[in-house]
């Protein structure tokens, strides 16, 4: 029950996030400024961790989960992939090398011990 | 059957079961659990001939859940804020230098394999968290499919190349390789930051989210500057 009521809120704040995509037309993702506006509250203790906290821990633990349907409409983008799986594989494995390495020098430049 | 609700649910949970359990078996990072169960769903759909559309009744369900597991990526950032608050400069400016690269590469070599325009798309959220990551290839215009894909296997091969990219490129401060690799292979490649040691862990795991967020503000700019030097 305690989790229901957790989520119901959670969802509340996603709707709150969706709303204002809408409404200022922006291109970031109403899931997103959700994100960000819980954050906030959190940092400013409006909301308490343990308010949100046990129905967090169980989406969190599940996320791989939700993303397979996501995953599976690939189906609808077969032949595409068919005929560009070499480069894409390519651009996917050099992109990788270069922005972790980059990436980690950049942190090198400026962190302090 | 195959017009139900469960039809979806159920073919998705069995299929990511048995992902989880060859992945626990195997500790192979390449038999990734959801890509498994994408593979293995695939699979089953093409060979007995069923419409995605039957799958999609239960997949669209399941896929509800994106939404508010995207709101709570801001609990494991809230949890890491005394971490986040000491290395602030050094964050922020690892993980935009960072994304900055991951997308200008990405567009360079595109342009360079003459890639599809709504691949390329595709492929720009490839290095974040995948909830952040299939709602930008949307609003781009991308296909959001092909993106979990490339999201997966960038994941894979960070962990497994993680330890010699961190030799060859010489990073040794623990804080850099976290960021370093949590910016580049989000949450697949943290599960090996961990195992390099906690401070990597943490800093790995904070990186998944910002980077993310940090992406959602720069790709449409950098997309849309690329884009006027017809790129």
């Amino acid at each position: 029950m305690k989790i229901f009521i957790q989520f119901l809120g959670i969802v509340g704040i996603w709707q709150l996030g969706e709303w204002i995509h809408r409404m200022l037309s922006i291109p970031i993702p109403g899931s997103i400024l959700g994100m960000l506006i819980l954050f906030t509250l959190l940092v400013l203790n409006i909301i308490k961790l343990e308010w949100v906290e046990n129905c967090a821990d169980f989406l969190l633990k599940h996320l791989a989960f939700f993303f397979i349907p996501s995953g599976v409409g690939l189906i609808a983008a077969l032949e595409l992939l068919k005929k560009n799986w070499i480069p894409l594989f390519i651009i996917i494995f050099i992109s990788t090398i270069v922005v972790m390495g980059i990436t980690g020098k950049i942190v090198e430049k400026f962190v302090k011990d | 059957m195959l017009n139900h609700h469960f039809f979806g649910i159920i073919i998705s949970l069995i299929t990511f079961n048995i992902g989880l359990f060859i992945y626990k078996k195997t500790k192979l990072p390449i038999l990734n659990p959801i890509l498994i169960s994408i593979l293995l769903i695939v699979g089953i759909l093409l060979n007995f001939e069923i419409p995605l559309e039957s799958y999609d009744k239960g997949g669209r369900l399941i896929s509800f859940f994106l939404g508010p597991a995207t709101v709570v990526l801001a609990i494991p950032m809230y949890k890491q804020l005394p971490v986040l608050k000491k290395h602030i400069k050094a964050i922020l400016i690892g993980i935009s230098g960072g994304v900055i690269t991951s997308i200008s590469v990405v567009i360079a070599l595109a342009k360079a394999f003459e890639l599809d325009h709504t691949l390329k798309l595709s492929l720009i959220p490839k290095s974040i968290t995948t909830p952040i990551g299939i709602a930008i290839s949307e609003s781009l215009g991308g296909i959001s499919s092909i993106a979990v894909i490339a999201i997966i296997i960038t994941g894979i091969l960070g962990a497994i190349m993680a330890p010699f990219i961190c030799k060859i490129f010489k990073i040794h401060h623990s804080v850099a390789k976290g960021i370093a690799i949590g910016t580049s292979s989000h949450a697949v490649g943290t599960s090996k930051a961990l195992e390099m040691g906690e401070t990597e862990g943490a800093m790995s795991s904070l990186s998944i989210a910002l980077a993310g967020v940090i992406t959602v503000f720069l790709a449409p700019l950098f997309v849309r500057i690329f884009s006027y030097f017809n790129l």
